[in-house]
């Protein structure tokens, strides 16, 4: 008895002391987040900025290269924006009622909504003359009548620089030609389109950065005031582990098996975007970012903060965060081929949901630590 | 599945007194003040509740369901939002839209899990197809298990979409004419009444003696915990307003159910004309999309839509020389709707003790529109749903059927409702339509614009509570309001 009762006083003074000296404030980790947020979609910005040029540049004179570059910054940009989908799920300046994100990364997209498909050379908004492309009227016919009506935003990009991916083992293989006049009907409408999607996805990008910027009268402003905000942080991060990552993009496409059900499927890029979504939650768990050039912003931490109260609870959640970047990180590419039943590449993605569903259950005990009750882990978008 | 569709003998004789009971205690209510914020009154859904009041306040599920049960309820909710396609097609797992349909996806009328709004209008005019907004056909006449015999030519219900080489039904034309109206402190309302016109009949003319039935997509919120409530309970709430004698008589549909294989009491759609969640996914599959399942196995072409039947006998040539199931979607991925819309969870209210909204709760009570928008039960025991059972909800409805007035009668009988007949719709949610959605249209057509305007159409049995809010002063009406927005 006496002996077990110095153990438990030992690691009391332990925890007490490591408490007073790396414990952050709940302020502290709040404000290091909003810089976090910021950087990650500042990035995100320019790296889109790279994409708006290609895209300016292949409208201007298409052509085969042109085609090509603009892909690589889709691609490029994407690595990106992937990580900020951390920042969701808790009515911010992403995804408020007012939020640009159901017009920014919707998916599925019903690509004949947009342009013709295999069997339907006329349809798509591209192939009616009677509706203007424009920023307006993109907004406005997106997810009208349905959620697959999707009109703007990465994927419909994605889209017109891939095209419908037929080929089982790689990409959508748009011709350049699709946007040449006299090689394919409505060509400078779909030039047009292209265009106008890009800078509207500028527009939205702009839009979320200023919310986060370090001024006085914004989003970020209110947001860093509140210490209670700590649960929106978490609930971005429960959410996308659980119901977004792990349920809606990844179980939903281990059950079909359909390749209609991958995340970027024109691009064959899923796995990147995985991988880029589990950085993110791991970005605002640990306060890290690794910004594109380079430097590593590190401040304090919601680890530090759950370890001061609970080491064993924030522990499990640093190992669960590395456990499931790197699970992410052996899903081979294609995605679409991975999911299928009997592919080599199959048990790595089931063991990236493990991983992801684990996580959750440990960010929910973490929020527990912090006083959070009700922490949200499930909302499919 | 309906556990409490014919409880044993003993279980009768006890819930009588349940019965007297709950009379009483609503007769206090009806006398006193039900001013306080009760305890736990913001769980909508019991331990089901979620937290959220944004765009995705409708599309979470039940709070308590665990890591492992989500993972059925993200396919399921997979399948409610992706589009289907036409079959044949490479990605088989949604092929068989149509021949008819009126929407691509469950989420084409209910988006985000919300409610559909009807046509935008133009100086009273409709100026785009109707989606979220269906017409049910009838002629008159005894429908034995399907409660009503469908119009001969285009069967149950219009549908303004076809696959290719197929042709869409009709057209429909809205219109809105002006109703004017004034509360007794002499502020104006307008109300506006819908005129429904088809043109452009694909397969020649309607039965002369067509009936016509226009209904809204509800949100789908909550419906396995409605679906969980106990049968006595919806039959008691009828026994209690028989007794009250005030002339708010409800009265329970009668309905067949594929799935139960029996009659049993009517919860769900405008006219309480479904009994059970999986035989209305079913339905609402075949009926809308044109996706048929074990149970619902048939198109639904006429004999007059040859281009329908040749399109349907096609597919079923290609599925099986594939060697594929005849039907559209299989038992197993069903069965994840289902489960889907019976876990969607429903939000927790908002300001519930603030001092206006209880002030508003206490009008909504002295007016007496709690007698049918009952607010409380507790659910009974749902088979494999151990999450929905035995919660304390707070729907706000008594699941019955009401005449509801001359205005708003459809004419239109379904099972054992009658034209005039309306089931008391739900009201958990209502305030979040306009973050889900985008909209305030409310009643079975969406003709109501807002809340209060949804209020002023009630008539027949819910006349006198009109009444009632109609002598209400300006500040009175905006505390009801507060209260209704906080559901």
């Amino acid at each position: 008895m006496g002996k077990r009762f110095a153990v438990m006083a030992a690691t009391m003074i332990f925890s007490a002391s490591a408490a007073a000296t790396t414990a952050p404030t709940p302020k502290a980790v709040v404000e290091h987040y909003a810089v976090v947020v910021y950087a990650s979609y500042e990035d995100t910005l320019n790296a889109a900025r790279h994409l708006q040029q290609a895209v300016d540049r292949f409208v201007a004179a298409p052509s085969a290269d042109g085609l090509q570059e603009a892909r690589k910054q889709w691609l490029a940009a994407r690595e990106w924006y992937g990580q900020t989908e951390a920042f969701r799920f808790y009515g911010g300046p992403i995804d408020s009622a007012t939020g640009p994100e159901g017009r920014l990364n919707a998916w599925p997209v019903d690509e004949a909504y947009i342009d013709a498909v295999k069997d339907r050379a006329d349809s798509g908004i591209i192939n009616n003359p009677k509706i203007a492309i424009t920023k307006k009227t993109l907004m406005a016919l997106n997810e009208k009548d349905g959620e697959e009506n999707i009109s703007a935003g990465w994927h419909a990009i994605e889209f017109l620089l891939w095209g419908q991916d037929q080929d089982i083992n790689g990409p959508g293989n748009r011709p350049y030609t699709d946007f040449v006049d006299d090689k394919a009907p409505n060509a400078v409408r779909r030039r047009q389109y292209l265009k106008v999607a890009t800078d509207l996805l500028l527009d939205d990008l702009t839009q979320v950065t200023k919310a986060w910027a370090p001024t006085a009268k914004n989003y970020r402003a209110r947001f860093v005031a509140n210490p209670a905000n700590l649960g929106k942080m978490l609930t971005g991060i429960g959410v996308l582990s659980r119901g977004e990552l792990a349920g809606e993009r990844i179980e939903v496409a281990l059950d079909t098996k359909s390749q209609e059900d991958e995340h970027s499927c024109f691009s064959d890029n899923t796995h990147r975007d995985v991988v880029a979504n589990s950085r993110g939650i791991r970005n605002v768990w640990r306060g890290e970012f690794k910004r594109a050039d380079g430097s590593v912003l590190t401040g304090p931490s919601l680890r530090e903060l759950v370890a001061a109260k609970n080491k064993a609870a924030a522990e499990r959640v640093d190992s669960d965060v590395d456990a499931s970047v790197q699970a992410a990180e052996s899903i081979p590419a294609p995605f679409d081929r991975a999911i299928v039943v009997g592919s080599p590449g199959r048990p790595a993605v089931e063991q990236t949901v493990v991983a992801l569903k684990r996580q959750a259950e440990g960010l929910v005990v973490a929020a527990g630590v912090l006083g959070i009750k009700r922490l949200n882990t499930a909302v499919p978008e | 599945m309906l556990t409490a569709a014919s409880p044993p003998p003993l279980l009768r004789g006890r819930v009588r007194v349940g019965v007297l009971l709950f009379a009483l205690t609503t007769a206090t209510h009806a006398a006193g003040p039900a001013a306080h914020a009760e305890l736990g009154e913001e769980l909508s859904g019991g331990a089901t509740t979620v937290f959220d009041d944004g765009r995705n306040a409708f599309s979470y599920p039940a709070a308590n369901l665990t890591s492992d049960r989500q993972t059925d309820f993200f396919i399921g909710n997979s399948f409610f939002k992706k589009n289907w396609v036409e079959a044949p097609a490479s990605t088989r797992a949604r092929d068989g839209l149509g021949p008819h349909f009126i929407a691509r996806a469950c989420a084409g009328c209910h988006v985000l899990d919300g409610r559909g709004a009807p046509p935008k209008t133009r100086g009273g005019v409709a100026i785009e197809p109707p989606t979220g907004l269906l017409f049910r056909l009838s002629i008159p006449g005894d429908g034995g298990i399907y409660g009503v015999v469908s119009e001969p030519t285009y069967g149950g219900q219009l549908n303004n979409r076809a696959i290719q080489g197929v042709q869409p039904e009709a057209r429909v034309q809205i219109r809105y004419q002006t109703i004017a109206g004034r509360f007794a402190d002499g502020a104006r309302y307008q109300l506006r009444q819908p005129l429904y016109r088809f043109t452009d009949l694909a397969y020649g003319k309607l039965h002369p003696q067509t009936l016509i039935s226009p209904r809204v997509a509800p949100q789908v919120i909550g419906l396995g915990l409605l679906e969980a409530i106990r049968a006595d309970d919806i039959l008691a709430n009828a026994e209690r307003q028989r007794i009250a004698n005030n002339g708010i008589s409800g009265r329970p549909n009668r309905v067949w159910d594929a799935y139960a294989q029996e009659w049993v009491i009517g919860r769900f759609g405008w006219k309480a004309n479904v009994g059970s969640v999986a035989h209305q996914d079913a339905g609402a599959f075949v009926g809308d999309i044109g996706i048929t399942s074990q149970r619902f196995s048939n198109d639904g072409c006429t004999d007059a839509q040859p281009d329908c039947r040749d399109a349907v006998a096609r597919e079923a040539g290609v599925r099986r020389a594939r060697g594929e199931s005849p039907v559209d979607i299989d038992e197993r991925t069903l069965d994840k709707v289902i489960f889907y819309t019976r876990t969607l969870a429903v939000p927790a209210r908002r300001r519930w003790d603030a001092p206006e909204v209880l002030r508003g709760k206490r009008l909504f009570h002295d007016a007496g529109c709690a007698s049918c928008h009952v607010p409380q039960y507790r659910t009974g025991e749902l088979n494999g749903l151990p999450e929905l059972s035995g919660q304390t909800i707070r729907p706000y409805t008594d699941l019955l059927l009401h005449d509801m007035g001359e205005h708003l009668a459809d004419h239109r009988p379904d099972f054992a409702a009658d034209g005039r007949e309306w089931r008391t719709p739900p009201l958990w949610g209502i305030g979040l339509i306009k973050t889900v959605n985008r909209h305030t249209y409310y009643l079975h057509d969406g003709r109501a614009r807002d809340l209060m305007e949804a209020v002023l159409w009630h008539g027949g049995e819910a006349e006198a509570a009109k009444q009632r809010v109609l002598q209400l002063t300006k500040s009175e009406r905006a505390a009801l309001l507060s209260f209704l927005q906080s559901l």
